[in-house]
């Protein structure tokens, strides 16, 4: 998967350059992931816009920046009436749209998402080849490696904990949400697995030593009532409880080293 | 017929505990029991808050679904008649739905059955309006069926895309296909008392559809009071599905099915068809709900898909053997 | 002593008037037949005496309640409607509905409603499966069951063959003569000139005639009621009935 998004990246990023050798001018992002990294790249004026999502404080950790850009909500067709040169994009959103612009000649480039911490520097740098910012992406990856290796080194005592979401969801260590429970100094008791759906019967009987829960959306859900279940109230009650925000774990951004940074003194809490 | 019910009841009462042992949390028979009555660390919290409630609901829903089946095919004298075929469930699931999305169920805990029940009466009025009670009308009450499955469907729809909650839309495949996982002690008591009342007002109903074997003039010149009869049938279906739906999503095909097996064993009579379609709908859901968990442990397969399969096959054998019977 | 008694019913249906100031009564042993054109309300006047439409004017059994009036009468609606297809015995078995059933009385009372209707042989087929004449001798089977002092019936000879016919009208005749009252609704004239005790002839919005046959079958209200010229006398085998022609 990874290596075809490459893949898929080298050829866009070989077509473009045949078409527009210097850097492009006009950039509309349409993925919530693509949006955070280019707003952090790019140079001035030279993003236009930026997905609706990413205003959502709920998904977005950069809600507040992405205010100053026009947001588009990833259709083809007010996409290319903005006449962007560059389209960032995600490997699995707004396929249709995509596959529409680069039918009508619109360069588009395809980011994967980050399945783990060290697929990070590996998209910023993707990114800023494409906005021609190497030298800020770089400086970027320098920064993260610095204080993502700082964050390693903390780690001692290991309790259990649940990554619990809506539906009984779960992540397990193959994720980047499970790479960032990791890196806090937990132990995740979904295991060596990409997660799925955690029986609550399961998660009852694991008693993890803390669960961490994503926060409520505004609207009910019967998704989310699972996390009012007596049994999940029950193991919040023995054990630590955290609501997350999202918006830190969503993407493969420098921001989850805020997520673990939050985590990882929760954790301290504990012991 | 006595041993119809101890038939019955024993299979009630072997589903009902193995729903009690099947679960990922894989315990010993007797320790589960044990657990069941308060000792033993975490499967305690596994067998009193998880598996049973879930058995509980099971047992409640199936024998209100085979229950108000049975009683609405002999009030409508339609084998048919079914309140998941003819609209009741969606209903009550948009009314379930509403009361969620507008807040007013996390205000009121009852305004959750409340307003389900309130939908499925709002349902069994406009089916009866629309195809009366005329024998064998059953092109037009499976035809109003889809009209307020569909009207109800896409309301349901509407209410749950219109949410700003990024969950609610892919809930539509619970409220439309149901399903008892992770339900707890607090669902069982939100339903259980409308159940009951939708119990009380059902289970006495047996002389009367008996009597309508012959018609409604002979009914009635039997000493059926028709219009408390319809009364009851409507109210007390309206309050068993409304409060299952509430809690667990529109379950199909039950209330079809289960009549239709037991109805031979009851010599086609349809008063002592109320009480074995209640206890029949109860096995059938218990065993359903076991299947799922059993094939598919790690999905949450929706027990609506497992009736449908079983289900949809019998509607369209019903289907044939009337055209048949017409012909 | 009376089993039915009423006295200036009238009923409207949609507006539009049916039937007014219609008095009669029954008494134990006489075999009734309401007689009169389609539409004349026949079967209306049946159901508003027995309360189940509203009417105007008084009807003994109207004013029953539900439960007394079905030991009182048993009906016999003309649409002979079986839903379920349940054995013939199961059918009879309805009829003890109004007194509780199960008990040995009831069980003595389908026994011999079976017998009666000469059913022994299909009491455990399934009443569905039944030609229409066994269908409809199951159901006056099942309303014998009811053992009330009045039964009354809407066409219960209709789409039956001579014989059933015949033998039909012998088992009302001979429940008459036991001392039960019978009113029955017919349109075969020559069933009622043999049969029936008594005729009540129903036209033109009114009871227009009420008597033993031979004083209401005149050629005189035929020709009112009927627009029918017919042939009618009593011979040794007993009174002989046959319409003969329209009167134009």
């Amino acid at each position: 998967m990874l290596r075809r998004a490459a893949l898929a990246l080298a050829l866009c990023a070989a077509g473009l350059s045949a078409v527009a050798e210097e850097a492009p001018r006009r950039v509309v992002s349409i993925n919530l992931c693509t949006d955070q990294i280019a707003m952090q790249l790019a140079a001035p004026g030279q993003l236009h816009s930026v997905s609706w999502i990413a205003r959502d404080p709920r998904s977005s950790a950069m809600a507040q920046e992405a205010l100053d850009y026009p947001a588009n909500h990833g259709r083809a067709e007010e996409i290319w009436l903005m006449k962007p040169d560059l389209v960032l994009a995600g490997t699995f959103t707004s396929r249709a749209a995509v596959e529409m612009l680069k039918r009508l000649g619109t360069p588009v480039v395809e980011v994967a998402p980050a399945y783990n911490l060290d697929d990070i520097p590996d998209r910023i740098r993707s990114i800023g080849t494409a906005l021609g910012r190497e030298p800020q992406a770089e400086e970027m990856i320098a920064t993260f490696e610095g204080r993502l290796a700082a964050l390693r080194a903390q780690v001692g005592e290991r309790p259990s904990a649940a990554l619990y979401y809506a539906n009984g969801y779960t992540t397990g260590d193959r994720t980047l949400a499970g790479e960032i429970l990791i890196t806090a100094g937990f132990d995740n008791i979904a295991g060596d697995t990409m997660g799925g759906h955690l029986p609550l019967e399961t998660l009852a009987m694991a008693d993890p030593d803390a669960i961490i829960t994503g926060t409520p959306y505004p609207g009910a859900s019967r998704s989310e009532e699972i996390l009012e279940h007596p049994v999940v109230e029950a193991i919040r009650d023995r054990a630590a409880s955290r609501a997350v925000s999202d918006s830190d774990w969503i993407c493969g951004t420098p921001y989850v080293l805020k997520a673990i940074d939050d985590l990882a003194a929760f954790r301290k809490g504990l012991e | 017929m006595t041993r119809l019910f101890v038939v019955l009841a024993t299979l009630v009462i072997l589903l009902a505990l193995a729903a009690l042992m099947v679960g990922p949390a894989d315990a010993g028979v007797a320790a589960s029991l044990r657990a069941l009555l308060g000792e033993g660390g975490p499967l305690v919290l596994v067998m009193q808050e998880i598996r049973l409630p879930r058995m509980m609901l099971g047992l409640m829903i199936g024998a209100s679904l085979g229950l108000s089946g049975a009683a609405l095919q002999g009030y409508l004298r339609n084998p048919l008649a079914e309140p998941g075929l003819i609209g009741i469930s969606s209903s009550a699931a948009l009314g379930a739905v509403i009361a969620i999305q507008t807040g007013l169920a996390a205000a009121f805990a009852l305004a959750l059955p409340l307003m389900a029940l309130a939908f499925a009466l709002l349902a069994v009025v406009i089916l009866l309006a629309l195809s009366g009670t005329r024998r064998g009308d059953t092109l037009t009450l499976i035809l109003a069926g889809i009209a307020i499955s569909a009207t109800s469907g896409a309301l349901t729809q509407l209410v749950l895309n219109l949410s700003p909650n990024p969950f609610a839309t892919s809930e539509i495949v619970f409220w439309l296909m149901g399903s008892l996982a992770d339900r707890s002690m607090t669902h069982v008591a939100l339903a259980a008392p409308f159940m009951g009342l939708g119990f009380l007002l059902m289970a006495g109903l047996g002389r009367s559809l008996d009597a309508l074997t012959l018609g409604e003039d002979a009914a009635e010149s039997m000493g059926v009071n028709l219009s408390r009869l319809r009364l009851r049938v409507v109210i007390g279906t309206a309050c068993v599905v409304g409060a299952g739906t509430a809690v667990a999503g529109a379950i199909g095909f039950i209330g079809l099915v289960v009549p239709h097996l037991l109805r031979p064993f009851t010599g086609h009579r349809p008063g002592p068809l109320l009480w074995a379609s209640a206890l029949g709908g109860a096995a059938m859901l218990l065993a359903a709900d076991v299947a799922v968990r059993v094939t598919l442990p790690d999905r949450d397969l929706k027990l609506g898909v497992l009736t449908a399969l079983v289900g949809a096959p019998f509607f369209l054998h019903l289907i044939w053997r009337n055209r048949r019977a017409r012909a | 002593m009376t089993l039915l008694s009423v006295d200036s019913l009238s009923v409207s249906l949609r507006g539009r008037e049916i039937f007014r100031d219609v008095s009669f009564d029954i008494a134990p042993g006489e075999l009734v037949g309401l007689i009169g054109p389609n539409g004349a309300g026949k079967t209306t006047l049946m159901r508003a005496a027995l309360g189940l439409i509203g009417a105007a004017g008084q009807s003994s059994l109207a004013a029953l309640s539900a439960t007394d009036r079905a030991r009182q009468a048993a009906w016999m609606p003309q649409a002979r409607e079986i839903a379920w297809p349940v054995t013939v015995e199961a059918l009879v078995a309805l009829g003890r509905l109004p007194h509780g059933g199960g008990g040995p009385a009831d069980h003595a009372a389908i026994v011999a409603a079976i017998e009666r209707m000469a059913l022994t042989e299909l009491q455990q087929r399934t009443a569905t499966r039944l030609s229409g004449g066994e269908q409809a001798r199951a159901l006056i089977a099942r309303a014998l069951a009811q053992e009330t002092p009045l039964l009354m019936a809407d066409e219960p000879t209709a789409g039956l063959d001579p014989a059933h016919q015949i033998s039909t009208m012998e088992v009302f005749a001979d429940l008459a003569a036991a001392g039960q009252g019978v009113l029955l609704s017919l349109h075969d004239l020559g069933l009622a000139a043999r049969h029936c005790t008594r005729l009540l002839l129903l036209a033109e919005g009114r009871l227009l005639a009420d008597g033993p046959p031979e004083a209401v079958l005149t050629p005189d209200l035929l020709a009112r009621a009927f627009h029918i010229t017919a042939h009618h006398a009593q011979t040794p085998d007993g009174p002989v009935f046959q319409p003969l022609s329209v009167i134009r």
